[in-house]
């Protein structure tokens, strides 16, 4: 075995180990949105397609509340998609790392581009100089491989076995507290909090708008007080 | 509350493909061309600006208690929230949220 196999072998196993603690935060919330979709009244398959084919937790459940809510199919479809919008950030961020993947590499790591795996790559590939483009793609469908088992075995367990748990166990708020875990911790500069703040003052203030476009436009809004605190921030920096 | 099949099965697929095609974006489409640093602004604050906004209502007005107001799942949405920011931990974050829901739910009653 060349010594550059060796590299390309030990990136995979890497990432794999890299992004085995997530799984432990991944299988709860698999298992409530398999619970939550079977709620709504989704068929075991449209659950499993669902899961296997969009593999993004926040806008899962984001399709969930909507559907629940009886928005337009157009609506709900452009409001989850706007809470995947940071991902096209995160494929910019790793053109530099994986612009010179093949074509075939690059569909699979889109398809695997995810907080958790690109929150990995995005770390490690700036400290290691040697590794070459398949190493990274290796280590990258590594820590994907990891977690995605998990994500889609629970799902699974979930929308199988949800209907079975009794309603003393308020299931219902399952996916509220799945959100919060999501937020809380992303929480960790001055305008993300401002941003979050505006969401919740202008979505409440909107939700008298019809087919949930006040959330829509309470989004823009946060988005715009996001940016412009930022901006704010860095002026008084300098 | 049943939902329209034909109706999910239209936000499966338009999800699956649309989400594909973000993450895919840059990286298989433009090749080197560089994001804009505004734009990067705004996108850093995208789920920041939708999620919260989403579950707001959820809490105040869940739909398992009629929309009214429930004190238990309130101080229980509170209680995680307060964990979440201080332990910046999701595992913390659920726990600490189901485990005050129970405990009130148990007390109240």
């Amino acid at each position: 075995m060349t010594s550059k196999q060796t590299i390309s072998k030990s990136a995979f196993w890497a990432g794999y180990r890299d992004c085995a603690p997530f799984i432990l935060v991944a299988a709860p919330f698999a298992m409530l949105f398999g619970v939550a979709a079977t709620e709504l009244g989704m068929s075991l398959v449209q659950t499993m397609t669902m899961t296997v084919m969009v593999i993004a937790g926040a806008a899962q459940f984001t399709a969930l509340i909507l559907l629940q809510d009886h928005a337009p199919t157009l609506i709900v479809i452009i409001t989850a998609l706007a809470v995947n919008l940071r991902m096209a950030m995160y494929a910019a961020a790793l053109v530099p790392y994986l612009g010179k993947a093949s074509p075939g590499m690059k569909l699979l790591v889109a398809y695997f581009n995810m907080d958790q795996t690109f929150g990995l790559a995005s770390t490690r590939y700036p400290v290691e100089p040697d590794w070459s483009v398949r190493d990274r793609f290796l280590y990258f469908v590594g820590a994907a491989l990891s977690i995605t088992p998990f994500w889609v075995t629970f799902s699974f367990i979930g929308a199988a076995f949800g209907a079975a748990i009794p309603p003393e166990f308020s299931l219902d708020f399952a996916m509220p507290i799945c959100f919060i875990a999501i937020i809380a911790p992303a929480l960790r500069s001055l305008p993300h909090i401002l941003a979050a703040g505006a969401s919740v003052i202008c979505a409440l203030a909107f939700s008298w708008i019809p087919f949930s476009l006040g959330l829509i436009i309470a989004a823009i809004i946060a988005m715009l007080v996001g940016a412009q605190a930022e901006l704010w921030m860095e002026k008084r920096k300098k | 509350m049943t939902v329209d099949p034909t109706q999910i099965w239209i936000v499966i697929v338009g999800l699956a493909i649309g989400t594909f095609f973000i993450r895919w974006s840059f990286l298989g489409l433009l090749g080197d061309r560089e994001l804009p640093e505004w734009a990067l602004r705004h996108l850093r604050y995208t789920a920041v600006a939708i999620l919260p906004g989403l579950i707001a209502p959820l809490i105040l007005w869940p739909s398992a208690t009629g929309g009214n107001t429930d004190p238990a799942r309130l101080i229980a949405a509170i209680v995680a929230f307060g964990v979440g920011t201080w332990r910046k931990s999701a595992i913390a974050t659920i726990f600490s949220g189901l485990i005050t829901l129970y405990a009130l739910q148990y007390l109240l009653a």
